[in-house]
């Protein structure tokens, strides 16, 4: 590498700067999780900064490669550990899509309610974290307040407070349990609230606006071009959400705004992802309202198992139950893409099917992944500390970077 | 597939924006055309990809500005080659394409980077996986493993458990 | 204090200096992956390990614990070898969940099949991941096993 030399005047003297490699990580606790970022600084001004992944590369769509294709569920989970939900879904609607299966109406309210949820606990850890690399070290204790309201729910619905595989392919695990409503309609109720507590802290904070306002400021046309997803793409003023702009599910029915920023820097992803927050609330309120009594999980039991009650009463049910669990079922040939808008951004899951009981090739579209190619275009010319902001205000996890 | 069968297929803005305008402009560069689930698959010749994707991401009528993925699928058992495989998505349009690349092991494919600054990561990691080399990439080394790794995890003749090791007692025997 | 005001205490040395190493574990905040998140979710508001005078400091020299949550990789093992060499002593190691134990569901080309064969460990703590309770209790079964250490003993045959 080249030494670049730069001189500033200082008082009549010259200074002399060298270029200099610093490397952060992959033990650092403001990259959230195990990521080398290599930057090349001119004094305290980033010139590049080359993010260096695959700290927790677990060979993810090698392993379901290998899997059936309702065994692959619960790895999804591991993916962005963050909002398994979402994880669960997308992955399980690629395969609805596959085969095209639809599901009940009240599964698909169900998927909703679940993800919402996600959705929320994701970027409360996110918010949280991110106050947390910035010094706001309070923001993360109140945020985890509400998330471990949230993990309560899903403890009910599922047992597991952070990996579920509540969702499988032909619908969801099982139904509501009695007094998820109402515990879910308080939560609800009581949210709002709270974001407008987080708010307090942070928005009009001083310090926090200093630190965020005009730093990393990146432009709708070159987030889309970088491939940016999300609530980082909707920082930037782009108002794609695929909830909006492709409905699955029944997000069609839900009155909820897509918030978008304007200047592209870490204050609007921020704000965006606080807006979201309240519009998930604001989806998972309607979805209680309008959800109808009925099954959960298709009828079709060449791909989906019979309810639980047939399996411990019936014969034929359970020998049924044996065979889809132990063999698997097949899939047509073909090939086909699936994406959900995740907490981060564009989830996306490409099946390539051979015709037989197991994937030939998983894609997974991680949006964490493409979202960190920007973390180099965002910190150029930034400070040191700004590179910390950046990383949050991307929210990249892990599990999901290098799957 | 059959012409007709892709125009049945399809809903009627999308045969003539995603196949009709596209097989006009490049009639013999697109080799194959095939729709599933309402998904519109070009394979497309591998010289005439950087050209079709700038086509693509220009023309005012399909405006497909964002690259959501590239990645490689291993058929070297069905077809002797590897495939590459681009995912495109127009925001404006609300619609996707997928292109598709046949390449056989040891040739290379050209890096759509000038295009799309999104395929940097992407193809980096599809070298890494399948070993696919990428012409014009300005930074092509792998992303996941470690740079002195040997193999190529994802081609299907690569052991899941990987070979044995320090790290992996469980691993398969090197021959 | 009315107890100890004006008395006198006898004990072994053996016993204070484990009483006091126990008293204090300082845990690296060195997360790798899913159990990353119980293990901050066990920093935080609900479970608050700081109780039991567990508090998680951002660098190996001024840790004694270091929890191994989540899957290591190779790429990663050798970072996760020169932290450990980082601590000073005296130092322990928690493997939290299957994938630092055991690899977990990951029998793949790029993880470690289990943190003891990179670094010794302490503890093992099963699950996938361990809940936050789990942490807690393998921290108390940490503070068990230093109760029993003698360090005199340790310091002459330098085990």
């Amino acid at each position: 590498m080249e030494d670049i030399v730069s001189i500033a005047s200082n008082n009549g003297e010259d200074i002399i700067t060298k270029e200099v490699t610093l490397n952060m990580g992959p033990q650092h606790p403001s990259t959230h999780g195990v990521m080398h970022l290599v930057l090349r600084m001119q004094g305290e001004k980033i010139v590049k900064a080359e993010p260096d992944i695959g700290f927790l590369h677990r060979g993810m769509e090698k392993i379901a490669e290998n899997l059936l294709y309702s065994q692959f569920v619960p790895y999804t989970d591991r993916l962005d550990y963050l909002s398994s939900m979402t994880n669960n879904l997308s992955y399980v609607m690629a395969v609805e899509k596959l085969i095209g299966l639809d599901i009940p109406e009240r599964g698909k309210y169900i998927r909703v309610i679940t993800s919402e949820l996600s959705r929320i606990s994701s970027h409360l850890l996110a918010v949280g974290a991110w106050g947390l690399d910035l010094g706001a070290v309070t923001l993360v204790l109140y945020a985890f307040r509400e998330r471990e309201m949230i993990l309560d729910l899903f403890e009910m619905l599922c047992g597991a407070r952070l990996t579920y595989n509540y969702m499988k392919i032909g619908g969801v695990r099982g139904d509501l349990p009695s007094g998820f409503k109402e515990k879910c309609r308080d939560f609800v109720q009581i949210f709002p609230k709270r974001v407008d507590e987080y708010e307090q802290l942070l928005t009009g904070n001083r310090i926090w606006l200093q630190r965020n306002k005009g730093v990393g400021v990146i432009s709708a046309e070159d987030a889309v071009d970088l491939g940016l997803t999300g609530p980082s793409l909707r920082g930037s003023g782009v108002k794609w959400d695929i909830r909006k702009d492709t409905p699955y599910l029944v997000y069609d029915r839900f009155d909820f705004k897509v918030p978008a920023g304007g200047n592209g820097d870490c204050f609007d992803r921020y704000m965006v992802r606080v807006e979201e927050m309240r519009q998930a609330s604001r989806i998972i309120a309607q979805a209680l309202e309008q959800m109808p009594e009925g099954p959960v999980n298709a009828d079709v039991p060449e791909f989906v198992s019979p309810p639980r009650r047939d399996i411990t009463t019936n014969m034929e049910a359970l020998i049924h139950h044996f065979k889809l669990i132990s063999h698997g079922f097949k899939v047509p040939k073909g090939e086909v893409y699936s994406s959900i808008e995740a907490p981060k951004g564009e989830l996306g899951f490409y099946i390539v099917s051979d015709g037989s009981e197991r994937p030939f090739r998983v894609k997974i579209r991680a949006p964490s992944f493409v979202n960190l190619q920007s973390v180099d275009p965002m910190s150029r010319g930034a400070y040191f500390a700004d590179v910390v902001a950046v990383i949050s205000s991307l929210d990249p996890v892990f599990g999901e970077v290098d799957k | 597939m059959e012409e007709k069968d892709i125009e049945k297929e399809l809903p009627a803005p999308h045969y003539s924006l995603l196949v009709k305008k596209i097989k006009d402009r490049f009639g013999g560069a697109i080799l194959e055309t095939t729709v599933f689930r309402g998904e519109v698959t070009h394979v497309v010749e591998k010289g005439a990809l950087v050209e079709i994707c700038r086509f693509l991401k220009q023309e005012p009528d399909l405006q497909f500005k964002f690259l959501s993925d590239v990645l490689g699928v291993d058929c070297r058992k069905s077809l002797a080659c590897f495939e590459v495989v681009y995912h495109l998505y127009s925001i404006p349009n609300k619609n996707r394409l997928r292109i598709k690349v046949r390449v056989r092991e040891n040739e290379a494919v050209p890096s759509v980077t000038p295009v799309w600054r999104s395929a940097d990561f992407a193809e980096r990691e599809t070298f890494d996986m399948f070993g696919i080399v990428f012409n014009g990439h300005p930074n092509l080394k792998r992303i996941y493993m470690p740079l002195d790794w040997e193999g190529y995890p994802l081609r299907k003749d690569y052991p899941l458990t990987g070979y044995k090791d320090q790290y992996n007692p469980f691993g398969v025997e090197k021959v | 204090m009315g107890v100890t005001e004006g008395n006198v205490l006898f004990t072994t040395v053996d016993h204070i200096v484990s009483w006091g190493r126990r008293s204090a574990l300082w845990p690296m905040t060195f997360g790798l992956a899913c159990c990353a998140i119980e293990m901050i979710a066990a920093g935080c508001s609900r479970y608050d390990t700081d109780r039991f005078g567990i508090i998680f400091r951002a660098s190996p020299r001024q840790s004694d614990v270091m929890i191994v949550a989540g899957t290591m990789t190779k790429k990663m093992a050798p970072a996760v070898k020169r932290l450990y060499a980082q601590m000073p002593e005296p130092k322990w190691v928690i493997a939290m969940g299957g994938c630092a134990s055991a690899g977990g569901p990951f029998n793949t080309y790029s993880v470690v099949q289990g943190t003891d064969l990179v670094v010794p460990v302490d503890v093992y703590i099963p699950g996938c991941p361990p809940r936050p309770e789990a942490l807690l209790y393998g921290f108390l079964q940490l503070q068990e096993k230093i109760k029993r250490e003698m360090p005199s003993v340790f310091a002459k045959f330098k085990v």
